[in-house]
């Protein structure tokens, strides 16, 4: 058992950095896990960045 | 800090297993230096070499320098080497070398392999809209009115390529008649081998046909040709009625054909009505709602990780773990484990980590590291002994206002003790510049004159905390966005405006005052309100990563309605997995359970709550940290189509759950909208259609000659399970549709039940006998009032619990540490069910992880002098902070309950007394910022 421990690492890795990889990443992160968030274009956001407003109170979506 | 992000990059390959991986990563060339580029603009002003706008969708240019839009992260600019002079014409151009202030550009970066350690992983890399340029019929890469639903969201944004303004691509003029064709890309077996359903287009479909109406105005038209409008979600159906309302037209039809009218670049759609006309129509744009398909490099890396996936190329996943793949240690969420919304994104996102969470509990804390600050310098008691720093951000002040006449106008202000100009305050250089100057100089307040707080404050504040100053003890005037950015022309004038904004900041910075951190203990267990699968599921979640929970349900036993599924719409066996749920619940030594019990008391705020439990007669409080509400729903009765009056008139699960009924049957109507959709409950049941889907293809595989039919008003089968309703129809399940105002009717006669019902496309009414009528009543929450009342937490009119944002935060509450999934949010199948759970679970675990919540210390605070105990700041927080409390002799005094307040300062304003003050936004402060100016 005191093997495992030593063994597993307490990083984790969040492919994507759309709304949904931002969300896994923050919520690991409070959580007390080290995030590599890995992003293939330059900046994160992913395509909500490119709606203009979301349902239902017609918000920006930045 | 704790997340390290790494764009341009992509992953390689995975070995190692659940634990410890490693991970083989690629990092592609910026060609910038992150560390020195401050962002300014320079670079792509002076860069000759123009490219299609990808972020605007091709409808615009950009430079071959650029940042993707304006409020990217990183805000940082990045060369497109296929665009760029320098790299098409060896070492020609370099312009934006040339002229970068800060010497960011760096030509000779080169793609970079990197390895990485880590113990679990989680794929979100998305989608792709569907092209549709193939589809001949549509001509969208011919027709420049023939637009696909992103380039329609660029044209409608403020920051897109018409700047909002709704404009025919191919002559600029207004389109007011436009029309939005459906499933382009979807439900599609014909053109495309898209046989899902896309699930978020009708949505987009609906936001976009009422928002162009708002930019265009009274002249526009906008029609929606759509199959079936599927408005399943949380308040959706509402969002449906009211684009109805507000003439936005729907037309049940599949356009044939878009063509060209004549040059100026009206299009004629043809299509054919659902009583068979051929109608032909203009329009000024048409819109092609593409749906989505799994992103090319996602599924390539997803195969390359040796992941399974379905015929659609989406990551394969089980529907009772709907986060893990078919490879331990390794989870998926968003629209690459199927197509969803945003909010059912953001819910797997917390599910994806909550189950990496689990796997990885003992190793919690061991990588993270924390942020520390120097001791802090007492300050409040010391004379101000403000500094000022003017930013010329490049030229984005200083080309347009006098900088160093502002600064020294800065110097002659009172309490100022040092004034100093910089290119760019931002820097990292003067950061560290800035630290050695409080200290040198002893400053004890600082402004910054520059853009907006909105970006850089925390940037600053963590700066002054370095030189050891309170983070409050610091002012942005905004001489950016509010002067020299609206007043370019007139350069004496943006000078003098600029000098009243700096002598605002400074008269209220000499006011500011020190703030201590605000921090709250927590308790770290969660008490689970429903025993229900959700409850289950989020309890095991919490105590499998060692934080103990509470299981708290009415009835006399747990599973909740699961008990009666006997299989979910893939088929897997449901009533296995509730029972291998409820033994490992039982067993969980971290887990207790009480059962025929109820809430009847609550208070307290996130990390401490107290709750009152009654079991019987027999009350207990329990302290906890967090609560996760899952209360549930329950299948309505209902007085219509004979229901209790006939016993074979029968509702949802009655006939599953007893096959034996069924043995002489041989004609079965389903009817779908009982008591859903209407004025009475203005939504939709959501699950409907596909249980009843699911139970009229059994009853075909074991009597394929049995008449089986589904009488419905829209069929909603998102997702893959659209393919169920293919399957039923190839099976030969009949489905006829029905509109509100023409409802079937179902009567006793002397051969049996009789169904009647107008069929739309034969035009007349069919007359089915049938020896089974069964309903899908609509799915209602199971008495969620108490539990609202007493947690102080909102529910919507039809009585779901109401999350803190429909959108961005969908199983939270408004009040911090309180969280919702299930039924009690919303009518959902077991799969969704289950990620709500988890997703709740891992939210929550984002509040047990810690001993102590730092919460903003930026609260309100009560004078109990002044205080007159009238109630009215407690019943406007939305946010349950103020309570009343009584005190001896003088009746009720407010209290703020400092870890619940949001410092949105409703109280202070309505309080009469003037007894409220907001720190950091006290009426003296204010006060004297504006004294300053008039």
């Amino acid at each position: 058992m005191r093997k495992e421990i030593r063994q597993k690492n307490g990083s984790v890795l969040v492919v994507g950095g759309g709304i949904t990889g931002m969300q896994s990443a923050l919520d690991l992160a409070d959580s007390g896990y080290y995030v590599y968030l890995v992003e293939s274009t330059p900046a994160i956001g992913g395509a909500m960045a490119q709606l203009d407003k979301t349902f239902p109170t017609n918000d920006c979506s930045m | 800090m704790n997340i390290a992000l790494l764009t341009l990059s992509e992953i390689t390959k995975i070995s190692g297993e659940a634990g410890n991986f490693t991970v083989s990563i690629t990092k592609y060339p910026r060609y910038v230096d992150m560390e020195k580029c401050i962002a300014c603009g320079l670079c792509a002003e002076k860069c000759p070499a123009k490219t299609s706008d990808t972020f605007n969708e091709g409808l615009n240019k950009r430079k071959a320098i650029y940042i993707p839009y304006p409020q990217a992260v990183p805000l940082k600019y990045v060369i497109e080497a296929d665009r760029c002079i320098y790299f098409k014409r060896k070492g020609r151009c370099r312009a934006c070398e040339k002229f970068c202030p800060t010497g960011a550009i760096n030509f000779e970066d080169r793609k970079e392999n990197i390895s990485l350690n880590v113990g679990s992983v989680i794929l979100t890399a998305g989608y792709k809209p569907f092209n549709p340029d193939h589809l001949d019929n549509y001509q969208h890469n011919r027709l420049p009115n023939v637009v696909t639903s992103m380039e329609f969201e660029r044209i409608l944004a403020a920051g897109g390529p018409t700047g909002g303004h709704v404009q025919r691509p191919s002559d600029g003029n207004t389109a007011y008649k436009i029309a939005w064709l459906q499933c382009v890309g979807s439900r599609d077996i014909n053109r495309c081998d898209n046989a899902y359903c896309s699930s978020v287009c009708c949505m987009y479909a609906i936001k976009e046909a009422g928002i162009a109406g708002e930019h265009v105005g009274d002249q526009y038209q906008g029609t929606v040709f759509h199959m079936d409008i599927r408005t399943f979600g949380k308040d959706f159906e509402k969002y449906y009625n009211r684009a109805k309302d507000k003439g936005v037209r729907f037309i049940r039809s599949r356009v044939h054909s878009i063509t060209e009218k004549n040059r100026d670049g009206t299009l004629t759609l043809t299509y054919v009505t659902e009583a068979g006309k051929n109608i032909s129509k203009d329009f000024d744009m048409a819109v092609l709602s593409v749906g989505m398909e799994p992103n090319d490099s996602a599924v390539a890396a997803a195969q390359k990780i040796g992941l399974e996936l379905t015929p659609f190329n989406f990551v394969k996943t089980d529907d009772l773990d709907p986060v893990a793949t078919t490879r331990p240690g390794i989870f998926v969420a968003g629209v690459l484990q199927g197509c969803k919304d945003i909010p059912s994104s953001i819910m797997e996102a917390s599910a994806a980590a909550c189950r990496a969470s689990i796997n990885l509990a003992e190793t919690r804390g061991s990588m993270v590291r924390a942020k520390e600050f120097p001791d802090e310098i007492e300050s409040n008691s010391q004379k101000p002994r403000i500094g000022v720093f003017v930013c010329n951000c490049g030229v984005n002040i200083g080309g347009f206002a006098d900088v160093p006449a502002i600064a020294e106008y800065a110097k002659g202000l009172s309490g100022v003790a040092y004034v100093e100009e910089n290119l760019f305050t931002c820097a990292q250089d003067t950061q560290d510049k800035l630290v050695k100057v409080i200290r040198e100089k002893n400053l004890n307040r600082i402004v910054v004159a520059a853009c907006t707080p909105r970006t850089h404050e925390p940037l600053f504040q963590e700066t002054i905390r370095n030189a050891g100053l309170n983070p409050y003890l610091f002012e942005m005037a905004n001489i950016r966005n509010q002067c020299t950015w609206c007043h370019s022309e007139d350069r004496d004038k943006a000078t003098e405006k600029a000098k009243d904004l700096v002598r605002m900041a400074i008269s209220r910075a000499a006011l500011l005052e020190p703030i201590p951190e605000l921090s709250v203990s927590v308790e770290k267990s969660a008490l689970v309100i429903g025993g229900g699968v959700a409850g289950m599921t989020a309890a095991l979640s919490l105590a499998d990563q060692g934080f103990p929970a509470v299981i708290v349900e009415r009835s006399k036993t747990l599973g909740g309605n699961a008990l009666d599924l006997v299989k979910t719409w893939r088929g897997t066996d449901v009533k296995r997995f509730v029972s291998g749920l409820i033994s490992r619940v039982k067993t969980h030594p971290d887990i207790s359970v009480l059962l025929n019990s109820g809430i009847t008391g609550a208070s307290g705020f996130i990390g401490n709550f107290e709750t009152l439990v009654t079991t019987g007669d027999l009350p207990q409080t329990i302290n906890h940290g967090v609560t996760i509400i899952a209360s549930g729903g329950r299948a309505t009765d209902t007085d219509e189509y004979l229901y209790g009056q006939n016993n074979r008139v029968t509702r949802w699960h009655d006939l599953e759950q007893a096959p034996d009924r069924l043995k002489d049957a041989d004609s079965i109507v389903f009817i779908q909208c009982v008591g859903s959709r209407d004025d009475h409950r203005p939504y939709c049941s959501n699950i409907c259609c596909t249980a009843s889907i699911s139970q009229a293809i059994a009853i075909k595989t074991d009597k394929p000659h049995a008449d089986v039919f589904v009488l419905y008003r829209d069929i909603r089968t998102p997702g893959e399970k659209e393919l169920l309703y293919k399957k039923a129809r190839e099976m030969g399940v009949i489905f006829i549709r029905y509109d509100l105002e023409n409802k079937p009717v179902v009567s006793e006669t002397d051969i049996g039940l009789i169904v009647e019902v107008w069929e739309p496309t034969i035009g007349q009414t069919v007359r089915i006998r049938a020896d089974f009528v069964n309903l899908a009543t609509a799915i209602e929450p199971d008495d969620p009032e108490e539990i609202a009342h007493l947690y102080k937490i909102p529910l919507n009119t039809e009585k779901f619990f109401m999350e803190a944002h429909a959108k961005l935060r969908p199983v939270d509450f408004a009040t911090d540490g309180l969280f919702v999934c299930g039924l009690a949010h919303y009518p959902k199948s077991i799969d969704e069910s289950i990620s709500q759970a988890l997703a709740a679970a891992g939210r929550a675990a984002t509040v047990l992880a810690r001993s102590s919540i730092a919460v903003s210390p930026l609260v309100s605070r009560v004078d109990r002098e002044l205080c007159i105990g009238c109630g009215l700041c407690s019943e406007v927080c939305s946010f349950g902070a103020i309570e009343m409390e009584p005190v001896a002799g003088k009746g009720y005094r407010a209290l703020n309950i400092e870890a619940s307040c949001k410092g949105c300062g409703l109280c202070a304003a309505s309080c009469p007394q003037h007894a409220i003050d907001m720190l950091h936004f006290r009426d003296c402060q204010i006060d004297a910022a504006i004294e300053a100016v008039i």
